[in-house]
């Protein structure tokens, strides 16, 4: 019949009503009976002679009452949408992920039931790339942003942000989805076979806890249990598993369910009589000197260690975002000569503390004084996994004090202020000036340093760093990443981004982005330097940068290499005294060239403003008044600046 | 390496040098060869190509260049972190060469020349 039909149509008609047929026949087939939307196209004398009983037939499907829908078609109540109110009241600002159908009801819940606000939803290309941001954005905004992925695929994919996380302290929400349940698992099509039988079990060595629960009620208490447990401290990662059913099944009875309130765990100061014994130390020393590692978490942390140093009038090395960098206390003092190291989180103490040597025969001796003593205050010392381990060397050290130095640090000033007598403060006042002058010279060298190369190309980093911050340096600006050095004024807590790691090359990008985007509502002026071998591992990242409209001026350090590599592989070749003819190019395996890589062109494509490669000093200033002015009409701007290695 | 340590490599270096002095003169060395060589056996990997120096590897030696003995002892037996270089992979006259070279660096411009450096 059709092919006699088909004779007699023209060819328009014959074609829509087979597209029609076509994209309706899965709905709307009658056995035996053609499609009614094709049919609908035929000319008169090709319509089928029907008879009624052949009609009503046709039609009664259709025209049936409704069935009360015995398959379950639609739901009011998902359980999705439940989790979204639980997760509203631990304060997300943002949620991230690259989507994924294990998640498809919690991300329809997020953006339809919650309205896309609080948490906004933030889309990115990949999961590493998507922890890493919320590892950046914790390291400014001090709280967490929530990720959401999947098992297997996009948790592997998150595995080295994770890491990093781990690594850093930082308290990034990870929530895993799963299909664990067998007969609700979708076709291999649509990859709905996947599934992980304990998917936290491939991160447990490096998140602080994790739960997969079974009930909207048990998700809704393990996920307030799991921030609190972020938060505490020493903080760190976390991992919900999010079960799919869970999600897209109805939530039921609400009045069953109850959120917990969220009460975070206060930080642990110190024992209050080992605290009076280091005050009596610090205050009897001739020699004190300070070793911070990451301590402060906010302004506050800053102003306190600021205090102690004074009080002291103490060098401070190290310090991350706790000391202000220009302070006449700050970077001064000499291990070898100190007769009281305290040393606040800091997880490198014994690199700090030791002189290392990388020769064939690796050998590493103290550089203290045999009689000073070490004091050690560190939440850090509270917890430690086994498996990924990330300490150095085992550091001796004459008391320890498991603690958070920020919280430790009020009491420890006021002992230590009670303890100072008039002779001690003129001591103490005395050392200060010394202290002053010496940090004085420090930054009149620092400007020297940054003459020699000063027009050479590549361009020095020294340069780089000087040219970067004449144009910002009246701005409120914050470094996300790299570069600064001590000619920077980093006068604010917020100017640097303190313990922050991205489980290696690879994640920094990422992190500059998050961070970035914690400093966007202070409308702060965010730049980062860009190495290029970071860049090139999880570049799409700068697609989530220009998506969500993040302004950020990235300056990149281009040496077209991988350059601590180089320097390796050049150690091992003069170790064996072979391969000096190749030196100069860097090894096999270790430059990014022939060809080179168009920063600049891979940034314009996902809509960031970009100029270079540069490699004349003298157009560094230009291009970066004008990448300045985008930046702060709220673009991304990137510089591929070709620089010196070191 | 420590900014701290690196401060240190050059301490050694120029109490090395106040210790010997010119006492010892360096071999003859050709500079331009010396320039060459600076890039060809790697140094400036560490030291940079203007030997700037950088502060998270090697020291700057533009314009602080040890004395000859103080400067070869340290090649050959380095006692902090720096690379070894052998006489096989480095000889001597090829070591007097680079000396030459970085003896003859010309000094950078004034800071009061940059302007950059000057504002406040």
């Amino acid at each position: 019949m059709a092919n006699d039909a088909t004779s007699q149509m023209d060819r328009r008609g014959f074609l829509k009503g087979a597209a029609a047929g076509a994209a309706g026949a899965a709905a709307m087939t009658v056995p035996g009976v053609a499609p009614v939307e094709a049919e609908a196209q035929l000319p008169d004398q090709a319509r089928p002679a029907f008879t009624p009983e052949q009609a009503a037939q046709a039609l009664a499907p259709e025209t049936a009452p409704l069935p009360d829908e015995p398959d379950g078609m639609t739901v009011v109540d998902p359980g999705s949408d439940f989790m979204v109110d639980v997760l509203r009241t631990l304060d997300f600002e943002y949620v991230i992920a690259n989507p994924a159908s294990s998640f498809r009801g919690l991300h329809e819940s997020f953006i339809n039931y919650g309205g896309n606000r609080s948490p906004e939803w933030l889309t990115c290309a990949h999961e590493q790339a998507a922890v890493n941001i919320a590892n950046g954005y914790y390291a400014v905004a001090g709280k967490p942003m929530a990720v959401i992925t999947f098992a297997p695929s996009g948790l592997h994919h998150a595995m080295m942000g994770i890491f990093g996380a781990f690594s850093a302290h930082t308290p990034t929400y990870i929530l895993v989805a799963n299909i664990l349940d067998g007969k609700e698992r979708r076709p291999a099509f649509d990859w709905g076979p996947h599934s992980v039988v304990d998917p936290a079990g491939a991160v447990r060595d490096m998140v602080k806890w994790d739960d997969t629960p079974q009930s909207l009620q048990h998700f809704a208490e393990s996920a307030v249990r799991a921030y609190k447990m972020a938060m505490t401290e020493p903080r760190g990662p976390v991992v919900l598993v999010v079960d799919a059913t869970l999600q897209e099944n109805p939530t039921g009875d609400r009045s069953k369910l109850h959120i917990p309130k969220l009460t975070l765990t206060s930080p642990p100061a110190g024992d209050a009589g080992a605290v009076a014994e280091v005050a009596k130390l610090l205050v009897a020393a001739e020699g004190p000197l300070i070793i911070a590692g990451d301590v402060a978490r906010n302004e506050d942390g800053m102003r306190l260690l600021v205090e102690l140093a004074e009080t002291l009038q103490a060098p401070v090395q190290g310090g991350g975002r706790g000391m202000p960098n220009q302070h006449p206390l700050s970077g001064g003092g000499n291990v070898r000569t100190a007769d009281v190291i305290l040393a606040l989180n800091e997880d490198g103490l014994y690199g700090r503390l030791n002189r290392y040597r990388d020769q064939q025969v690796r050998s590493s001796t103290p550089l203290t004084k045999p009689d000073a003593k070490v004091i050690s205050i560190s939440s850090y010392d509270l917890y430690m996994k086994g498996n990924y381990q990330t300490v150095e060397r085992f550091q001796e050290v004459s008391m320890s004090i498991a603690g958070d130095p920020q919280a430790t640090l009020p009491s420890l000033i006021e002992a230590c202020k009670k303890l100072i007598t008039p002779d001690r403060r003129r001591v103490m006042d005395e050392r200060g000036k010394r202290l002053a002058a010496a940090s004085a010279e420090a930054l009149e060298r620092a400007r020297l340093e940054c003459t020699y190369g000063w027009d050479s190309s590549p361009i020095t980093l020294q340069r780089l760093a000087l040219e970067v911050w004449d144009v910002i340096r009246d701005k409120d600006w914050a470094s996300v990443g790299g570069g600064a050095n001590r000619l920077w004024n980093v006068d604010k807590f917020y100017r640097t981004m303190g313990a922050v790691n991205g489980g290696g090359i690879g994640g920094s990008l990422s992190i500059a982005i998050g961070a970035a985007l914690a400093h966007k509502k202070q409308g702060r002026f965010c730049v980062r330097f860009q190495p290029d071998g970071d860049m090139l591992y999880v570049n799409s990242a700068l697609w989530t940068a220009t998506h969500h409209r993040i302004p950020m001026l990235f300056v990149m350090q281009n040496n077209r290499a991988y350059h601590q590599e180089v320097m390796h592989l050049q150690r091992m070749a003069n170790r064996r005294q072979r391969g000096m003819a190749v030196a100069h190019a860097g090894l096999t395996g270790s430059t990014i060239s022939d060809p080179n890589i168009d920063f600049a062109q891979m940034a314009r494509s996902m809509g960031a403003y970009a100029e270079g490669p540069i490699s004349n000093p003298k157009d560094l200033r230009p291009a970066l008044l004008r990448a300045v002015e985008r930046v702060e009409k709220g673009e991304v701007a990137l510089l591929d600046t070709l620089t010196q290695p070191r | 390496m420590r900014l701290g340590l690196l401060l240190l490599i050059g301490a050694v270096v120029l109490a090395s040098e106040s210790l010997h002095g010119q006492a010892a003169a360096a071999p003859a060395g050709n500079a331009e060869t010396g320039k060459k060589l600076f890039v060809e056996r790697a140094c400036w990997q560490c030291h940079g190509l203007a030997a700037q120096g950088g502060g998270i590897a090697g020291p700057r030696l533009a314009g602080r260049v040890p004395g000859w003995p103080a400067f070869s002892r340290y090649v050959r037996r380095p006692t902090e972190e720096m690379i070894p270089y052998s006489t096989k992979t480095l000889s001597d006259a090829e070591l007097a060469d680079i000396y030459a070279w970085l003896r003859a660096i010309p000094a950078p411009p004034a800071i009061s020349s940059i302007p950059q450096l000057n504002r406040k």
